[in-house]
């Protein structure tokens, strides 16, 4: 009796973790955009969780209203957002370039508010019901006492495929070294002919496009889409970003795994209701311990 | 008709007049010295000519092109390279890296190769040392990649912002002298230097600039021997 009673414990820990390592997947994928742009563009686009949103929106939509089939729909989001990406770069923040990282990041603030209240007054405050674009046999484990979820095994593949790309694309390509020059020192990249404000451009192109991504796996597994839906995940994907070492993108894979694990390992053995404040503990007790975070290079600034 | 004319240039920073109004010009095939003291305004005006700062008033010819309406990043595919000041080579990339960016802007494979190999042949410690990190380059042969990674883009004209900083005397001497190499071999140069002395020993012509204004030009063989240049410049 007692032994089943550690066995079935033993199951749920199983099960909490693979559902911990399921959004920790989704907050990856939303951190790497985060990292991108601060790798690249040195600012934090507080904005990100917002157009999340927006594109989570676009494929409730297509899907609901107009029919269109779920994948075509998570395309024709990507491009949305992409687009919606770069004119915010350009109408936002490119004006800044050169201002103070304060004036900038008030700036994205406002942009996050301003797409919420575009959304609620487009879309209304009523709660939307996502219906999940991922549809297939959840994988079952230990005759049926353990079973993966579809959506989890989509988040996960899917969050390891982006991270590969991303790292082959910034290595080796021609447009991801010149980011990563921009990423070092704008001026000795524009000396070399790098167009910078275009290799910015791209940044925001390229986070955006993730963040479409990113709210069709968030939506799929947690179905509710209102107006601040991209909101909270977006800032915990900040801690995530934070947590691996901001402008790394293993860092960013590994931050947001590990901040997905601990939410619901705390939702789970601690507090439900204190849960949200044991992942923003982590990230006061990470900038106290290793502001660099696990991944993170210690920058020495020359004078 | 000089490859690269400056005329009137006058530069701000903020509402601090740096540069009130210069003007020189370097023709094709020689080394032109910019001398003058800590804040004359040297690298500011090197900053303008490659679009790092814009021009308040006046204009930047180079080879009959108008570079103050030039987008910065289509300036080295014209044929100007800049070696700033504080050599500024991306530290956290290998050496190859950076020479690969140097190269950003050329697209054929086998004249890549070709430059590659003729900077390993001018700086054989930057093959040796190819795949380290360049941030753990020491300070001479970090100013040999920053002047490498100019070279990769096959510049008609070489801008050079303080090599002589923080190295060794003998160092010093060893720059130089690949500075004139690269000039004999075709390459106009632009210097910008505190040392005087070494400038004005490699130099066709110098400018004298002082707190944003050219006081004095000439010959370098004559500048050299100039008695106020002697005492302000070369310490004598």
């Amino acid at each position: 009796m007692l032994s089943l009673c550690l066995g079935c414990r033993k199951l749920t820990f199983i099960s909490n973790l693979i559902s911990g390592i399921s959004l920790g997947g989704i907050y990856a994928v939303i951190a790497l955009g985060y990292t991108m742009v601060y790798g690249i563009a040195k600012m934090l686009n507080f904005a990100h969780g917002d157009v999340i949103m927006v594109g989570s929106y676009v494929v409730f939509m297509l899907t609901t209203k107009a029919g269109v089939n779920p994948y075509l729909a998570l395309v024709i989001s990507m491009v949305a957002c992409t687009l919606l990406g770069m004119t915010i770069e350009r109408f936002a923040y490119k004006p800044l370039r050169g201002a103070s990282p304060l004036a900038v990041l008030i700036t994205a603030i406002g942009v996050s508010y301003f797409l919420q209240n575009a959304a609620m007054h487009l879309f209304g405050t009523q709660a939307k019901n996502f219906t999940s674009i991922i549809n297939f046999e959840p994988i079952s484990l230990a005759g049926g006492q353990i079973v993966i979820s579809d959506e989890t095994v989509v988040t996960i593949a899917v969050s390891v495929v982006i991270m590969i790309a991303l790292t082959l694309f910034v290595n080796k390509t021609k447009p991801g070294r010149a980011m990563l020059a921009v990423s070092e020192d704008r001026g000795a990249a524009q000396l070399m002919g790098i167009n910078v404000n275009g290799t910015i451009a791209l940044t925001f192109a390229i986070g955006s496009a993730l963040a479409a991504v990113a709210g069709v796996l968030l939506c799929s597994t947690y179905p509710l889409l209102s107006s601040t839906t991209g909101a909270m995940p977006g800032i915990k994907a900040f801690v995530a970003a934070v947590l691996g070492g901001i402008g790394s993108i293993p860092g960013a894979m590994i931050g947001g795994l590990v901040i997905g694990v601990i939410e619901i390992l705390g939702r789970s053995y601690i507090s439900s209701q204190m849960a949200d404040a044991i992942v923003f503990a982590v990230l006061i007790v990470v900038l106290l311990v290793k502001p660099t975070g696990i991944l993170g290079k210690k920058y020495v600034e020359k004078v | 008709m000089a490859l690269l004319e400056i005329k009137d240039l006058e530069v701000n920073y903020g509402v601090i007049k740096a540069i009130k109004g210069v003007s020189f010009e370097v023709n094709e095939g020689e080394i032109i010295a910019l001398i003058g003291a800590n804040g004359a305004g040297k690298t500011t005006i090197l900053h303008t000519i490659t679009g790092l700062i814009p021009a308040k008033a006046g204009s930047i010819m180079f080879d009959g092109k108008e570079l103050t309406k030039t987008p910065p990043h289509k300036i080295v595919s014209m044929g100007m390279a800049h070696v700033p000041e504080g050599r500024r080579i991306f530290q956290q990339l290998s050496v190859l890296e950076n020479l690969k960016l140097g190269a950003y802007t050329r697209k054929d494979k086998a004249e890549f190769d070709s430059t590659l190999k003729m900077v390993y042949e001018r700086f054989p410690r930057l093959e040796e040392r190819k795949n380290q990190v360049a941030g753990t380059l020491s300070g001479g042969e970090q100013q040999m990649l920053a002047m490498g990674r100019a070279l990769m883009s096959k510049p008609r004209i070489i801008l050079m912002d303080e090599p002589s900083m923080g190295l060794s005397p003998l160092l010093v001497s060893e720059i130089f002298d690949i500075i004139k190499v690269i000039n004999e071999s075709g390459t106009t140069v632009l210097l910008v230097e505190q040392n005087a002395k070494k400038a004005l020993s490699i130099a066709d012509r110098a400018y004298v600039l002082e707190t944003g204004n050219i006081s004095l030009s000439g010959d370098a063989k004559d500048l050299i021997n100039d008695e106020s240049v002697k005492k302000a410049y070369l310490g004598e």
